[in-house]
């Protein structure tokens, strides 16, 4: 390998040099940035994924050094490999710009408009793009499509409306576990996630669909509707699994760790573990281990500060010092307990601890034992 | 100095003459602007007599809207919690169940939904991100209260009555500000 030529590759006039067989949307990684087209499909730790979503079109303005003849449409960059001398323009082109916003604007035709009840909101993937890359309005006048509902078990909640038919999960449940229980079904329009005998999705590591799952169709059923993402803390965390690496990402609220999930890179990818392997998690860290005595908290994560999850997220905050308990000889006393009078966020309801989603009776019952 | 304006006026350091030494002229000069404001109309009412009209963009007590068939409209998305600049809004969000479908608009709904009044500043904010139409800031103010327990405002506070079973009062509780 060393002996082989590395491949020089012009990326929105920032030039990288990276091995022969990489593709366009890797290379453009490497630079970082605004330059790196966005991906809803494509995912590196998944083979074969790519190609479906149309969001990281790119322009290749000159094919290669011996070729130099650009290439006459937009090119999936996830799918594109780099020849020597290519130059690719990204943000630097218009037909770039507009491509983006009418595949934003595709993917966005049946997607509902739900993200005040959807768990993904404010790490979703399609939000962000939407955000940056869309148009404001919808010019689709008739009705969104509909599914049926499918349930697929205890612990992964489908909402079929909102899937963007990216492919990652059934590549994962394909990769990662020993037997895929579910897939695309149908064609079209009618193309759905579905394990067509309506069944529960057990096997190990199926999980691992909810982190790869770029929008909220895929969700844990355990965190459903138990917080918003940005109120909860994400931390780093570990333990001793003997089936996976055991490098997981807490949200907790409080003492309680409210969902598990496994730690991402910049790209929303699951991370590479510390000790080198995949850092996929097991079902069993995911979904069983709900208590902050299963875990060593290694310390509170990373966040992008341009990320909504980083709202009221501190690193190296300091305490001011109480000095009137060091005056007086004794703590002041309060005018008001707020957990004697909320009823929210009330200590003795353990969201955690509970299966799926709260209900009224969850909060109601617990109030008139108070 | 030169002045910027051309308008300051030399001060006048004359000794005062006999006349301008009673003060009697200007005594008489300032007693008429009192005596004038006896026959105007009065800047002040009594207050929980008479009380005075709000103004289309008064922003006072918050109200949790409901739509036309008396279904709560919060979904309890957090988007007026994130909001909120005195972080006085907390919410606790729990999912629909089979049979409640008349009582909740969407799947999920704010099981509980507080704000503190206290920590409150009436910015309006939450209304602004609110991107259910279900929190809107009335015409009304927070009335005083002895305790700072009565500051704490639930959902049974804050919903406004059903339009099915009190369409008076639904109306009365939505007031002019409420654009849906």
């Amino acid at each position: 390998m060393s002996e082989q030529q590395l491949f020089k590759v012009t990326i929105d006039n920032i030039t990288v040099e990276v091995a022969p067989g990489t593709t366009v949307l890797e290379a453009a990684r490497m630079i970082g940035g605004d330059v790196t087209p966005p991906a809803m499909c494509f995912y590196s730790k998944l083979k074969g994924s790519g190609g479906k979503c149309r969001t990281c079109l790119v322009e290749v303005s000159k094919g290669s050094e011996k070729d130099p003849r650009p290439m006459p449409k937009l090119m999936a960059s996830c799918r594109t490999a780099v020849m020597d001398g290519m130059e690719v323009k990204n943000i630097t082109s218009d037909r770039v710009k507009d491509a983006r916003a009418g595949v934003v604007e595709f993917l966005l035709i049946n997607h509902p408009l739900d993200c005040p009840i959807c768990d993904q909101a404010g790490e979703c993937h399609l939000q962000d793009l939407g955000y940056e890359h869309g148009k404001e309005g919808t010019r689709y006048e008739f009705n969104r499509r509909t599914f049926e509902k499918h349930d697929l078990g205890p612990y992964i909640q489908l909402h079929m409306t909102r899937c963007i038919l990216c492919y990652r999960c059934v590549y994962v449940a394909d990769q990662l576990t020993e037997n895929r229980g579910h897939g695309i079904l149908d064609r079209g329009d009618h193309a759905q996630i579905a394990t067509y005998i309506e069944k529960a999705l057990t096997s190990d590591f199926i999980g691992n669909v909810i982190d790869v799952c770029p929008v909220g169709a895929l969700t844990d059923k355990t965190f459903r509707f138990k917080n918003r993402v940005w109120f909860t803390k994400p931390v780093d965390a570990h333990r001793d699994c003997d089936k996976c690496c055991g490098e997981v990402q807490l949200w907790m609220r409080g003492e309680e760790v409210l969902r598990v999930t496994a730690r991402k890179d910049q790209w929303g990818e699951v991370k590479e573990s510390s000790k080198g392997g995949t850092g996929w998690i097991c079902n069993e860290c995911r979904f069983e281990k709900k208590k902050t005595a299963d875990w060593v908290v290694e310390g509170p994560s990373m966040v992008n500060r341009h990320s909504v999850i980083s709202q009221g997220h501190y690193l190296g905050m300091q305490q001011p010092h109480e000095t009137i308990a060091k005056v007086m000889g004794r703590a002041p006393r309060l005018l008001m307990d707020i957990h004697e009078v909320s009823e929210v966020n009330d200590p003795s309801v353990d969201l955690s601890a509970i299966e799926g989603p709260a209900t009224g009776a969850t909060f109601k019952k617990e109030k008139s034992k108070s | 100095m030169q002045t910027l304006t051309n308008r300051s006026k030399p001060v006048n350091r004359k000794p005062m003459t006999w006349l301008e030494k009673l003060y009697v002229w200007n005594i008489a000069k300032g007693m008429a602007v009192t005596f004038i404001h006896i026959f105007k109309r009065k800047a002040t009412i009594s207050y929980p007599e008479q009380k005075r009209s709000f103004s289309k963009v008064f922003r006072g007590l918050h109200i949790l809207n409901r739509d036309e068939e008396g279904r709560e409209r919060c979904t309890a998305c957090g988007l007026c919690a994130v909001a909120c600049p005195a972080e006085a809004i907390t919410m606790e969000a729990a999912e629909r169940q089979k049979g409640e479908e008349h009582l909740y608009r969407e799947e999920k709904y704010a099981a509980k939904y507080e704000i503190n009044m206290l920590r409150c500043i009436f910015c309006g904010l939450c209304e602004e991100a609110c991107p259910k139409d279900a929190i809107y800031l009335s015409q009304t103010f927070a009335p005083a209260n002895y305790g700072r327990a009565g500051f704490i405002y639930g959902k049974e506070n804050l919903l406004i009555p059903n339009p099915k079973e009190d369409p008076e009062g639904f109306n009365k509780a939505r007031g002019e500000r409420v654009m849906s």
